[in-house]
């Protein structure tokens, strides 16, 4: 006979409120893209290992693969898709990765602007290696990283320049 | 060439935006209603005798659809030379043999399932060396061929091979002589997607797969044939090709958990995916071929090369892929990097009980150019010249013909010598930072720049077809993978034809609405596209001018009248017989189409969009048209003759240099690296920021490549299957500034005098930090990775000192 754990919760995704039922041990993850449908954060290794699951919990990155489900019960996430402005607009940091090359395959690309927004909401100005040791947990094979860097730099310009990530 | 007005700018992406968004689809976000998910159940062993496989209980799980083996399903016989199957009946020869195959209504049961399978084994003994497989009564991994006939040996029947002038008369006239042998070790691509499929079935039989791949319709030849192994000859497959998170290779052959699927969703009656999660990526996926190379270089007193002469052995592991004819483009730097008049290349290719291997960016060429040129700093130093000198000696240049038959056409080679080592400071620097323990140092490379044929066409078709409103829709069979094809492609259309590139659309890859395509790999994507997509332009430019002739007197009269109404009629230029234009005085430019001496003001302009509908309703007696064009492209080459080793196998060549400038530390081994800088002759930039994306991305792979990847193997299982034990680089680790030149040598070949540039960017890395590391320390480490452990193991034993009765070095031999 199986126990049925499950339970109800709520929160505050991408600005609107959801409710769903999901299991102790369900991975926020997994809540997000196969009950929700909210496919642009992606799994690159289940491990912790590659950040390409990077979502925002209170404005703090955390990587979905390892987030409890459960835990997000009143509080707030941001994923990829709740970063884009009104229509098809893209958020600065999005624009920035855009316009200077910084997505080649894009499989990376979603955690990686995640992090981005965190990285910048707690130092506007980062330096090159700032960025760099910032972004140790995200993974990218295509990039090589440098058209990354060289967009949040851009990025950060801007933005300091008035505008939010 | 006439002014360019899309083609070498720096525009984004046009998938880019919905990548940033978020709204690419790949495989991992796609489901299929009713959709079932396959698991499979991979041997515990690397070489075993099967005796029982017991599924009952997996088949009693609830919510279990499908349970196969081989003994339930048709042999599904695969792959480059057939020598695999989608399930193991007898044996299996592989820690990653696929025994069983489960589909459950969700991924948990049918992991679980798969754990209820029990397999019986009675374990043989394997080999998994080289050595190891060739040794005499070594156990052999396949008892036959794929036509039954006995085998007598792990060495596959593949051969690749080359002797051209007379290496042995040139070794005894050398005046310097340097022989080592090198190893590279497996690699994993580590693509960021992993690798899965959707198989689903109609309800007339035919076959849908939604697959991550490279080779759209190869991949479609192969399963035609496995539906025919179900007895589905007569149904039909459709391939489509989803967003790939990556490709590198990968995608280069079919793989058995596709044909699984396929099985699967026959049985079932449902779509089946089966995705790899990370683990299984590592483990269950091909990596790239290792391989042992022994080169021998010599050369006169001046430093010209004389003669060159190597012998790779190549792990094939189990079963062959693609990858196992690596050495088909190991020729080409064997016999071509450099100008070398004399050239032995000889190769084996050994099955062992190791994961089998396949095709990764290169293929095959860094493998052969970390012993070339780590050997040509040998050679230089044994001759006492200088290594830029040695390089500059001995350079290729246009109108060249090497020993392989390769026609060098363009070849900024030497220019790229020249502006590496000026990048870094190599004059100053070599030899004379010995005491910082920093050391620069450099490699070449030259790659297949217009295609490269290693199959009987090395074509490509594209279909354009115009919609009512000027948009092109561009139906091409090869594959976006992140490399940037459809931001050279969407230029490189919108230069040909005459429209603005945010008018160019690039379908979906789909066996069904595109032509033929022998896939993406060899770098060629950009390079075959274009060359297509400007004949197919041209056809259209001919269809539409021929439409302009008849209808732009008409419309030119229109807008005349209409200026007449609206007061303007004085500003209309007059005296332009507009009422008969010979068709060959149109042009299209940006999506408009106007008369080239035309007066310049808009009634004698008319948008392409207007001209196409007009085109539904024609004058009287005047036929309809549609705009669509189609063009096959198939490059000038030559199918080499492997044997020989002698054939011109691409179009074009690209060349480059890459110099590095490292710090050792001699306490730990570690090295650092300062700067690098890599000039690249790419014929044409067709877009300088997806250009510049593509060859960092490919730097990043080398520096992995050189310091630390390598897919650890004990007897077979694979040790490091995920992101902490196998490490490709971070940000963190691609903190020194990287230089790029971009030489444009225009070649006549290329499409606007593009080259294609795909892989260059790993290929000399390795070669280029480890004669750094010489020149820094004085050691030379010759297998990959070049790990701190090995750099304080060979600076150990080049401070021990020499004690009477160790054996002594081997001086570099003569024959
Ligand atoms: S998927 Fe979560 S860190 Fe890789
Ligand atoms: S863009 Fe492909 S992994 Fe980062």
């Amino acid at each position: 006979m199986t126990i049925d754990n499950s339970m109800q919760i709520s929160f505050e995704l991408n600005g609107s409120m959801r409710r769903a039922r999901v299991e102790p041990h369900e991975r926020l993850i997994d809540l997000l893209r196969d009950v929700l449908g909210e496919t642009g954060t992606k799994e690159g290794c289940g491990e912790g290992e590659c950040g390409a699951c990077t979502v925002l919990v209170e404005g703090r990155a955390v990587n979905s693969c390892l987030f409890p489900a459960p835990e997000v019960e009143g509080l707030r996430v941001v994923t990829i898709e709740g970063l884009c402005g009104e229509g098809l607009q893209l958020s600065p940091v999005q624009a920035a990765f855009l316009e200077g090359g910084a997505t080649q395959c894009g499989f990376c690309t979603p955690g990686m602007v995640v992090s981005t927004v965190a990285l910048l909401g707690e130092n506007p100005a980062p330096s090159a290696s700032d960025i760099r040791n910032a972004l140790t947990g995200n993974l990218c094979r295509c990039t090589g990283y440098v058209q990354i860097v060289e967009a949040i730099q851009s990025a950060a310009a801007k933005l300091s320049a008035g505008g939010e990530a | 060439m006439s002014e360019l007005r899309h083609v070498g700018q720096a525009a984004p992406r046009p998938e880019g935006a919905d990548k940033l968004a978020g709204r690419t689809r790949y495989i991992h976000d796609i489901k299929r209603p009713g959709m079932l998910y396959g698991k499979i159940k991979y041997a515990e062993h690397a070489h075993a005798r099967i005796l029982n496989v017991d599924t009952s209980k997996a088949e009693r799980l609830p919510g279990v659809k499908a349970v196969l083996t081989a003994y339930d399903t048709p042999e599904l016989r695969i792959g480059f030379l057939r020598d695999n199957f989608a399930l193991k009946r007898d044996k299996v020869r592989q820690f990653r043999d696929e025994v069983a195959a489960v589909a459950a209504i969700d991924p948990d049961i049918a992991r679980q399932a798969v754990e209820l399978i029990e397999v019986e084994y009675e374990p043989l003994p394997g080999v998994f060396s080289v050595e190891e497989a060739l040794a005499d009564g070594a156990p052999l991994v396949h008892e036959t061929d794929a036509r039954g006939r006995p085998l007598t040996t792990n060495r596959l029947a593949l051969e690749f091979s080359h002797d051209s002038g007379d290496v042995d008369a040139a070794c005894s006239a050398a005046a310097h002589v340097v022989e080592r042998e090198y190893t590279v070790p497996r690699v994993q691509q580590s693509c960021m997607g992993t690798a899965g499929c959707i198989a689903e079935f109609d309800g007339r039989g035919n076959l849908e797969m939604l697959v991550k791949t490279q080779i759209p319709f190869l991949a479609q030849r192969d399963y035609a044939r496995a539906l025919a192994a179900l007895g589905l000859a007569d149904k039909s497959v459709r391939v489509i090709v989803p967003a790939l998170g990556g490709g590198f290779g990968t995608g280069l052959d079919t793989h058995v958990y596709e044909y699984i699927a396929i099985l699967l969703a026959w049985r079932a009656g449902k779509p089946v995916k089966i995705l790899f999660e990370r683990d299984e990526e590592f483990a269950f996926l091909s990596p790239r071929q290792s391989a042992v190379t022994r080169i021998r270089q010599g050369c006169d007193a001046e430093g010209k090369l004389l003669f060159r002469h190597l012998e790779v052995s190549q792990d094939n592991g189990a079963y062959t892929s693609w990858g196992a004819t690596f050495p088909s483009v190991m020729l080409m730097p064997a016999t071509s990097l450099y100008r070398v008049p004399n050239v032995r290349f000889e190769s084996r290719i050994v099955y062992t009980n190791n994961t089998y291997c396949q095709a990764m960016r290169g293929y095959g060429n860094p493998e052969v150019t970390l012993p070339i040129e780590s050997s040509l700093d040998e050679l230089a130093e044994a001759a006492g010249i200088d290594p830029l000198d040695m390089r500059r000696i001995n350079t290729n240049r246009p109108g060249d013909v090497t020993p392989m038959g390769l026609k060098i056409g363009t070849c900024g080679l030497e220019e790229c010598l020249d502006k590496t080592a000026g990048r870094i400071d190599w004059r100053a620097k070599h030899g004379r930072q010995r005491a910082l323990k920093r050391g620069v140092g450099m490699a070449s490379l030259i790659h297949v720049g217009g295609g490269g044929k290693i199959y009987r066409s090395d074509g490509s078709g594209i279909i354009l077809k115009l919609d009512d409103y000027g948009t092109v829709n561009v139906n091409y069979g090869g594959v976006e993978m992140g490399q940037g094809l459809h931001a050279a492609l969407t230029a490189m259309v919108a230069e040909a034809l005459g429209v603005l590139p945010a008018r160019v659309v690039i379908n979906q890859t789909d066996t069904a609405t595109c032509p033929w395509d022998v896939g993406t790999h060899a770098s060629r994507g950009a390079f075959m596209a274009g060359n297509a997509a400007i004949l197919a332009s041209d056809k259209l430019r001919v269809q539409i001018f021929e439409w302009a002739e008849r209808i732009y007197p008409v419309e030119v009269a229109k807008a005349i009248a209409r200026a007449g109404a609206e007061g303007k009629a004085a500003d209309v230029p007059t005296g332009f017989d507009f009422e008969s234009v010979g068709r060959e005085r149109f042009d299209l430019k940006d999506g408009w189409l106007f008369v080239r001496d035309a007066p310049d003001h808009p009634v004698f302009r008319i948008s392409l969009g207007k001209l196409l509908r007009a085109a539904h309703f024609p004058p009287e007696g005047d036929p309809s048209t549609v705009f669509a064009a189609e063009a096959f492209y198939e490059p000038p080459t030559q199918l080499p003759d492997w044997k020989k080793g002698v054939g011109n196998m691409s179009a074009n060549y690209t060349f480059g240099t890459q110099g590095v400038e490292v710090e050792v530390d001699v306490e730990t081994g570690d090295v650092k690296i300062l700067a690098l800088a890599f000039a690249l002759d790419v014929g044409r930039v067709l877009n300088p920021q997806t250009l510049a994306g593509q060859v960092y991305g490919g730097i990043a792979q080398g520096v992995g490549y050189a310091l630390y990847e390598e897919v650890k193997t004990d007897r077979g299982r694979i040790l490091n299957p995920n992101f902490t034990d196998y490490k490709i680089p971070s940000a963190a680790d691609i903190d020194f500034p990287i230089e790029l030149d971009f030489i444009e040598t225009d070649d006549p070949s290329g499409p606007f005098g593009a080259k294609g540039v795909g892989e260059p960017g790993l290929v000399p890395t390795a070669p280029a930090i480890a004669n750094a590391i010489y020149d820094a320390v004085g050691v030379r480490i010759t297998d990959l990775p070049i790990t701190p452990e090995k750099v304080l193991a060979a600076l150990i034993e080049k401070q021990r000192p020499a004690c009477p009765g160790a054996p002594t070095p081997q001086p570099l031999m003569r024959p």
